[in-house]
């Protein structure tokens, strides 16, 4: 499964907010098909590095190499870089004023100009696979929270992107609602994609995870298979925060 | 006279009817205008260029600053003797910018209030700035606008009466001229009440239909 084909590489990236540092020196490198689960407390400055990945933050310095396209800070035309990176976010951002079907097309749409019936039929085909199709002609407010988030993915997915970014996806789920939303993640990773998740979910970290970093305090404190960090962690943090997680 | 005798009230009430048309017509290029300068002054207002914000905060804050019929008297008896405005134009000027700043706030609150996910959704999916604005955030924003604006559209509409001081033969200097000649003032002031409460009554029926029609479907909440 696992190709040696680096797909994302960060180089020393670094990020303030005002005069507050989030991101400290992050370099990382993802490769083709690998699963990557980043932990941490909250203001380790996980979701800001994921954030970072398709520029949704502006990193003051450093740099992201996605796919061979090499990007900073000046690049222009960042919408081009960021059809490649599908994005799923903790509170859905699902568009209210669209059916799910609508919102699942909109990418195809507006930003690679498809045809309605074709991107329909991609629509269908994404809405399949994560159990939503009966769903296609609701709006957003009349289903639930796990509803939701599996047509947020769906509504990733149907862009066809090389990577999959997932910012806390179930954190904002009832209980009951979580297993759905990991099962449609758990047969994306099986089906090969690239993808980088920041969860609590400590559980699809172990099962799912090819490699998993912690955080603090804005630097990648320690990485290494699900193994290796749950049964033998090396770092007095990471250590601490699993005491307390698991 | 001195005792109200409202059994008068039918035989002069048709006679208001022209000047209610006037008074439809002043609101209706106020607020034409006013949504027009609006729309420009509140996008400008929020855009990300310090340049063009400056202008919009400076038309704002004078408009909202002085009041209508100041701003009437202003244009019509005010600028003379740089350019004549006849009355009518003037009004329709004056209620035009007056409502294009209030309208310029109710378009900035609505944008801003869309919340952050929508916008970072859709430049997610790889769509440029102006493709968010338009499909994304707009839509959303217009719906949202909707109660404040009727909101306007009513004031706008009785404001109208103002432009009565710059001699534009509405509703309200109707009343006024009929009294002074009938002098039956409490009698003319009710007829014109009536009209403006019919006007103002199909205003607010038609801003809650639009308001019903849009919210179907999607403001439903399952929890």
């Amino acid at each position: 499964m696992k190709q040696n084909e680096k797909i994302i590489e960060i180089k020393n990236l670094n990020k303030w907010f005002g005069k507050l540092q989030v991101l400290k020196n992050i370099d990382l490198t993802v490769f083709q098909g690998e699963v990557v689960v980043i932990i941490g407390a909250s203001g380790s400055g996980k979701s800001t590095l994921l954030r970072c990945i398709n520029f949704l933050e502006k990193p003051q310095k450093g740099t992201i190499t996605i796919d061979g396209d090499e990007l900073t800070v000046k690049t222009k035309k960042l919408h081009l870089v960021r059809r490649e990176v599908g994005m799923v976010f903790q509170h859905f951002n699902l568009f209210p004023h669209m059916t799910v079907m609508g919102n699942v097309t909109e990418g195809l749409t507006q930003v690679k100009k498809m045809d309605k019936s074709d991107a329909t039929k991609i629509g269908e085909k994404m809405l399949d696979k994560v159990g939503m199709l009966d769903k296609a002609d609701t709006y957003p407010s009349m289903i639930s929270g796990g509803q939701k988030q599996r047509v947020a993915i769906a509504r990733a997915l149907a862009m066809n992107p090389k990577i999959m970014l997932f910012d806390e996806p179930t954190s904002a789920l009832d209980p009951e609602l979580v297993g759905d939303v990991l099962l449609v993640m758990k047969k994306l990773a099986a089906d090969g994609m690239t993808m980088i998740v920041v969860t609590h979910e400590m559980g699809f970290a172990r099962e799912v995870a090819d490699r998993i970093i912690y955080m603090d305090e804005g630097k990648i404190v320690e990485e290494g298979t699900p193994e290796d960090i749950y049964n033998n962690p090396q770092n007095e943090r990471t250590k601490e925060f699993l005491s307390r997680i698991l | 006279m001195g005792v109200w005798d409202f059994s008068v009230i039918p035989k002069y009430f048709t006679s208001f009817l022209p000047y209610a048309w006037m008074t439809v017509r002043v609101t209706f290029f106020g607020i034409l205008i006013g949504l027009g300068l609006g729309l420009l002054f509140g996008m400008l207002r929020i855009s990300r260029f310090k340049i063009v914000q400056l202008p919009a905060k400076f038309y704002i804050w004078l408009i909202r600053g002085t009041p209508l019929l100041l701003q009437l008297l202003f244009i019509y008896n005010g600028l003379v003797n740089v350019v004549k405005i006849d009355a009518l134009p003037s009004a329709f000027i004056a209620l035009g910018i007056h409502n294009g700043a209030y309208i310029a706030e109710i378009v900035r609150g609505a944008i801003q209030s869309i919340d952050r996910g929508q916008r970072e959704a859709g430049i997610s999916l790889g769509m440029t700035q102006s493709q968010v604005m338009q499909r994304i955030v707009l839509p959303q924003a217009v719906k949202r606008s909707i109660p404040p604006l009727s909101n306007q559209f009513i004031i706008a509409l009785k404001d109208s009466s103002l432009a009565s001081a710059i001699t534009v033969p509405e509703l309200l200097l109707h009343a006024r001229q009929m009294a002074s000649s009938n002098f039956r003032m409490m009698e003319m002031l009710t007829i014109a009440a009536i009209y403006y409460l019919i006007m103002t009554t199909i205003l607010t029926v038609f801003a809650n239909l639009i308001e019903k029609k849009m919210r179907a479907g999607d403001l439903k909440r399952v929890v």
